[in-house]
């Protein structure tokens, strides 16, 4: 058959530790986004509330979910690279 | 709206449609395997493939789309750009690294990595197919909105323009060129969107958003005689005709021959008749505001109504900053134009009334999505699927997976992931501005929601309007190409090597893969053709849907679920694709479309992801469980 990548991969022992931190982080992220749903489906009045300086839980929830995001983005990818450091260390 | 093609706009254009094609020749030269032409030859950095990600995903629905529905929804319209983004979340964290690892030249390959199925080959790659043209679509519509006010050509101009250029370059250099042209597609568009912020912070907010370059139309309200809330006589005009449209009290009003509508209100305990747009299809032609269209009569709309800067009234704020701008929007008023269809004898007319509307209602949801006020359980459950189908559907886009081999490793994949999400993010907190600028910048086309922001530049100059024309421009051009790699891809490698086992050279595949994207190429211009006129972010709503629908449950599941087997994939993938479709074509959206009554749908459901992604996953579930002698002897990829 023929699959598999295009270019010749190394191996790569640090993959279930990177995968077990990618649901995790992937969980924290999903359920902030579900509260923010329910909330607009629950209430969503609550989203025209100021809380934050003159900004409404709308704004401040929305940018942050798109702060959040790219953050954890650089959180994940500094955690996968030291372990990939770590595990992958003979294989270099 | 009447449109003037500009010449600046129409040498930028053409310039950077030589500079795309000069690229495509260059790297035609270059091509020379099939891992080249699908792959880019899997030499791609990881920070140019980043800001390809970008190019490739900030599509016409996130640029002409999102801003267009933020300036006529406020906030609801950012909902998708949350969405959008947050699906980003399930890319990097689930799929981004086992995508690398598994695949070759096509998600397909990833889902038959431990399987090698005839039948995982043919439902993915018709998956792709499926969920690439529903992409396709409001692109193509995009560029034909695009192409009227930047070449003045009509819509299906633009459509066949675009088709034409993206075959070129896909047909010459497939991934390669594709790569290279989303890239420098994705650097330009987030660089003049923040030159185009910063117009709009420092413009601040203005009750008369006339600028040096354009005048806005001052919109008048009138003084009637009443008698039994009807209209007896107004000073200067005959009153013609008085009717009631869903519940609003409208007049029309003739002078020296011409016929105005207006729409009767209350202001401040008296009776006010206020100006109304219209456009009238009579059987000798169209009428803009009771005038021929030459005459110029029909005008752009959108501005402030009251400015409450720091807790006083003001009748112009002068440059804010970015959360500034947000908090005394939220605290003043603003004019939106709302439609209504009806008939006047012979004649039918669309209308716009002015609607004014809190800047604190529009800077919450609820303005499109009924999820508040006269909300039921249609309402939010449609509430609900869209924002589920935007979550999940990114990860489920073939032509942005294929992306993933494009770069030398899992840690490149990784790492260009994560720059295409800073980048991304950017450019979604940016069209909260440009949505809400449009908004209140008196440039609104009410006939079409998808040209906010490029109108909004042209109010700042016909020069900042030229290049974000020919950017939007170039949007299309990145993620059509795209979508075309993708089809070709699913067609010359999926289904004529692998499924039907032809087992191609090199050279025939890549010249399988050129004829495919003709061919794909074509049909994109008859559907951009035919769905004109609808909103390009709703129409990738649906994509984002199936997409989900389709191939996400059998991703997530063979990378998570041991027990998962080729049947329960290929039995997820049909299931997907047959509800999501079903309940699409058959929602009160496409009842519309088909001319029939909204309310007669069997339906009300306009977005189907959550019945058709929960289906997808029952069946993949039961499927495989029944299946799981097929699994012996087969290495795991979880």
């Amino acid at each position: 058959m023929d699959h598999g990548p295009a270019v010749k991969l190394g191996v790569d022992h640090a993959q279930k530790k990177k995968s077990r931190l990618g649901v995790k982080l992937f969980i924290v992220y999903s359920i902030v986004y579900t509260i923010f749903v329910a909330i607009g489906i629950i209430d969503y009045t609550i989203m025209g509330k100021i809380v934050l300086g003159d900004q409404n839980l709308a704004i401040v929830y929305g940018l942050g979910l798109i702060i959040l995001a790219v953050v954890m983005g650089v959180i994940y990818n500094a955690i996968c690279t030291k372990y990939e450091n770590e595990l992958n260390k003979e294989e270099k | 709206m009447i449109y003037e093609a500009s010449m600046i706009a129409v040498i930028l254009f053409v310039a950077f449609v030589v500079l795309v094609l000069g690229l495509s020749f260059y790297f035609a030269g270059k091509t020379k395997s099939s891992s080249d032409y699908f792959a880019a030859g899997g030499s791609v950095h990881w920070a140019v493939n980043g800001i390809a990600f970008a190019g490739d995903y900030l599509s016409a629905a996130s640029f002409l789309g999102i801003c267009g529905m933020i300036a006529y929804s406020g906030y609801d319209g950012f909902l998708y750009s949350i969405g959008y983004l947050a699906g980003w979340i399930v890319a990097l964290f689930l799929v981004a690294e086992p995508m690398k690892r598994l695949g070759k030249f096509t998600f397909t390959d990833a889902l038959d990595y431990k399987f090698n199925s005839r039948a995982i080959q043919l439902t993915a790659a018709i998956s792709t197919l499926i969920v690439s043209i529903f992409y396709l679509i409001p692109q193509m519509v995009g560029a034909g909105v695009l192409v009227t006010p930047l070449l003045g050509l009509e819509h299906h101009w633009g459509v066949i323009i675009v088709g034409v250029i993206v075959i070129f370059i896909v047909a010459t250099a497939g991934m390669t060129s594709t790569t290279y042209v989303q890239f420098l597609k994705g650097g330009l568009l987030i660089i003049f969107s923040t030159v185009l912020a910063f117009y709009i912070f420092n413009n601040g907010l203005n009750l008369n958003p006339s600028t040096e370059n354009q005048e806005y139309h001052e919109y008048i309200s009138l003084s009637p005689i009443m008698e039994d809330g009807k209209v007896i006589s107004v000073d200067g005009y005959n009153v013609a005709t008085q009717i009631e449209v869903k519940g609003h009290n409208i007049v029309k009003l003739e002078k020296e021959g011409i016929n105005r509508w207006f729409n009767i209100v209350e202001e401040e305990g008296t009776t006010k008749l206020s100006e109304m747009l219209s456009i009238t299809t009579t059987e000798e032609g169209k009428l803009y505001n009771g005038e021929v269209k030459e005459n110029k009569k029909f005008y752009q709309v959108g501005h402030m109504s009251k400015i409450i800067l720091d807790g006083e009234e003001v009748s112009e704020t002068g440059p804010l900053g970015p959360m500034k701008f947000l908090s005394t929007i939220g605290a003043s008023e603003l004019v939106r134009f709302a439609k209504i269809k009806f008939t006047d004898g012979d004649n039918k007319i669309v209308a716009w009334y002015q609607n004014v509307t809190s800047g604190a209602d529009m800077l919450k949801p609820g303005l499109k999505f009924k999820i508040g006020e006269g909300s039921n359980f249609w309402t939010k459950l449609n509430f609900v699927s869209l924002m589920l189908a935007l979550f999940l559907g990114t990860a489920s886009l073939p032509h942005i997976l294929i992306r993933y081999y494009t770069v030398p490793s899992q840690r490149d994949a990784r790492k260009s992931t994560i720059l295409a999400i800073a980048a991304i993010g950017g450019f979604y907190i940016l069209t909260l501005f440009m949505g809400l600028g449009s908004a209140i910048g008196g440039v609104l086309d009410p006939e079409s929601s998808n040209m906010s922001a490029p109108l909004l530049a042209k109010a700042f100059g016909v020069g900042i309007f030229s290049i974000i024309s020919a950017i939007a421009f170039a949007t299309i051009l990145g993620t059509v190409s795209g979508l075309i790699v993708a089809s070709s891809g699913a067609i010359a490698h999926d289904f004529i090597d692998q499924y039907l086992g032809k087992n191609l050279t090199d050279g025939a595949k890549v010249k399988a893969g050129k004829i495919a994207a003709l061919r794909v190429g074509v049909i994109a211009i008859i559907l951009g053709i035919s769905f004109k006129g609808m909103n390009v972010s709703f129409l990738v709503g649906w994509a984002f849907a199936v997409a989900a629908s389709a191939n996400l449950p059998a991703i997530l599941m063979l990378l998570f679920w041991k027990k998962t087997t080729a049947k329960g994939i290929a039995w997820s993938i049909v299931t997907g694709i047959t509800a999501a479709l079903g309940i699409i074509l058959t929602s009160p959206t496409m009842w519309d479309r088909y001319g029939l009554d909204k309310a007669d749908a069997p339906h009300m459901l306009d977005n189907p992801a959550i019945i058709s992604v929960t289906l997808a996953l029952l069946v993949l579930i039961f499927v495989s469980l029944a299946t799981q002698k097929d699994n012996e002897g087969l290495e795991d990829v979880a």
